[in-house]
């Protein structure tokens, strides 16, 4: 594969952490991303919010290569998804939407297997696995097989995993789907603990509107594959006037609630989400 | 909220974050060593495993195996029929486990964990390469099993440390090809059931249209065809020489493994993205 001996570690000058031009996704004839323009700076708590069957996740799946780029160009740290996907890997942690541990390894095994397939040098790997683990407090748990986890637990391990190569960008994919409220709150405060400590880059796709609210430093609002507003969110709101909310700000762009009945998630996506809620239930 | 000074510094700063790339030629390796350990560690947690997957061998050895040993209804020459089968339960167990591997890459693909492998800065020939191998480890215990048992049964197999390693080598081989024949279907089925569907189809024509349970010299001569093209056959044929010292094509039999094992990785991933969209 192209683009990965010698490529910059941490990208290009001072590129942005994600520059979106024109990014166009087609599955067959349904166009699940219609020409986005995105960028989110260095070092910013970005959210991409709307519906399932916005195009949120397919946005997110271009520019972490799991998708082929079929139209417009995406880079990272100035890196080109296309040409360089190797170098924009070696950038990323991912957590997507569903829970992605393996049960059949414990807590330790499962963050030490992702810090291989980083190429983690083998003198720092323990120490790299054990601060992972410990700063996303599972260091008591960590030699539980992980099918013995909470849902909030295997979340937390899944950052762990996503952390170990030391990501400058981190990208998640509803993260608190299907968590009880004090479980979201703890990954969140993780992931908040982790920004202010190392000042990563955060990209995240929600609908819930009040966690974007509260952490994200901006937002773009996603609906049938467009984006209808972005900015930070106490300036959408402002615009809207007193007293409102970012759900409001939707629905004044998009004329529509978030999960109402025009959404257009399919059928996978929808099984995918609740597959994730119920096995975190 | 601020930062908890307890947290540890697990993240950097863009310029040194990331992990430098390695060389391919390192990289390969280090991913056919990662994956065998994640086998290894897997069942090392389920040791269940070994046992229920050694019932199969085990009936094959003593119900079948002991049956026609006494019938001499197969022409092996000099050989008894006990240790002529051997060698074609060892690759016979092989094939069974690895030809459904395929499925863990669905599981996979369903849980979310393929999706993650796919964003590591792993190739995706790599990534079959060292799933196949992981297969290859799985297949690689009834190895074990079919020595001892072979031995409680009063066979004599090799028991020269090379021709052990050499015949592990080998069933490691065949299980990585047939491991990329399942990871291929996979990656044009996609579905779990569909899959399951294929692997039963085709499974027992690949065993019997191979010289696992009875030699080449006695098949009708379409059957021999099929047997050519099976590289169950080139495997069973290695083990053979390995094990109970019969003549043997190992250069060939290698070549022929090798070659089919490359084959199956450039098939296998070339279609494992189409699992993660």
């Amino acid at each position: 594969m192209s683009g990965d001996a010698g490529a910059p570690r941490g990208g290009t000058g001072d590129a942005p952490a994600v520059r979106c031009l024109g990014l166009r996704h087609r599955f067959g004839e349904h166009v699940a991303v219609d020409g986005i323009d995105l960028v989110v700076e260095r070092g910013e708590v970005f959210g991409l919010l709307g519906p399932n069957g916005a195009g949120k996740t397919t946005t997110i799946r271009v520019l972490n290569t799991l998708l082929p780029l079929q139209e417009g160009s995406v880079h990272v740290f100035g890196n080109d998804v296309a040409d360089a996907p190797m170098a924009v890997r070696r950038l990323l942690g991912y957590v997507p939407q569903q829970l992605s541990i393996e049960a059949a390894l414990t807590g330790r095994e499962n963050v030490a297997w992702f810090a291989r397939l980083f190429d983690v040098p083998r003198r720092e790997r323990p120490a790299r696995v054990d601060d992972v683990l410990e700063a996303m407090g599972l260091a008591d748990a960590a030699d539980r097989l992980a099918g013995t986890y909470s849902g909030g637990m295997v979340r937390r391990l899944e950052l762990a995993q996503a952390l170990v190569n030391r990501p400058a960008l981190l990208v998640l994919d509803e993260p608190t789907i299907g968590l009880d409220p004090v479980a979201r709150d703890g990954v969140w405060q993780r992931v908040e603990e982790l920004r202010q400590a190392t000042g990563m880059t955060v990209l995240l796709t929600t609908h819930y509107m009040e966690e974007a609210d509260a952490l994200c430093d901006r937002v773009a609002l996603m609906h049938l594959g467009r984006i209808r507003a972005q900015g930070e969110p106490e300036e959408l709101k402002a615009a809207r006037g007193p007293g409102t909310t970012l759900e409001d700000v939707f629905r004044h762009h998009t004329g529509s609630l978030l999960g109402g009945a025009d959404t257009k998630g399919g059928l996978r996506e929808i099984r995918t989400t609740r597959r994730t809620a119920g096995r975190v239930g | 909220m601020s930062a908890d000074p307890g947290v540890a510094p697990v993240g950097t700063s863009v310029e040194g974050a990331g992990t430098a790339a390695v060389a391919p030629w390192r990289r390969y390796p280090a991913r056919v060593a990662t994956f065998c350990l994640v086998e290894l560690q897997k069942l090392s947690h389920d040791r269940t495993k070994l046992l229920t997957r050694a019932v199969q061998p085990v009936l094959w050895m003593v119900i079948f195996g002991e049956t026609f040993n006494k019938l001499h209804a197969i022409p092996t020459g000099h050989v008894p029929y006990l240790a002529f089968l051997s060698p074609g339960i060892i690759a016979q167990s092989g094939l069974f486990v690895a030809i459904f591997y395929g499925i863990q890459i669905i599981w996979e693909r369903d849980a979310g964990v393929l999706t993650k492998l796919l964003v590591t800065p792993t190739p995706r020939s790599a990534l079959i390469l060292g799933k196949s191998f992981a297969a290859g480890i799985r297949a690689s215990a009834q190895v074990a099993v079919v020595l001892v048992l072979s031995a409680i049964l009063g066979v004599h197999l090799s028991d020269d440390p090379l021709d052990i390693v050499g015949a592990f080598l080998v069933v490691m081989l065949g299980s990585a090809f047939f491991s990329c024949l399942s990871m291929t279907i996979a990656g044009v089925v996609l579905k779990r059931d569909r899959l399951m569907g294929i692997g039963q189809m085709i499974t027992m024509p690949l065993f019997f249209a191979s010289n696992a349970l009875y030699p080449v010299a006695i098949m009708p001569g379409w059957l021999r065809v099929l047997s050519r093209v099976n590289p169950l056959s080139y495997e069973v044929d290695a083990l053979r020489g390995m094990l109970i010292g019969s003549p043997a094509h190992l250069g060939e039999d290698v070549a022929v493994l090798v070659a089919a094992v490359v084959a199956g990785v450039a098939a296998a991933s070339s279609l494992v993205s189409r699992l993660a969209r």
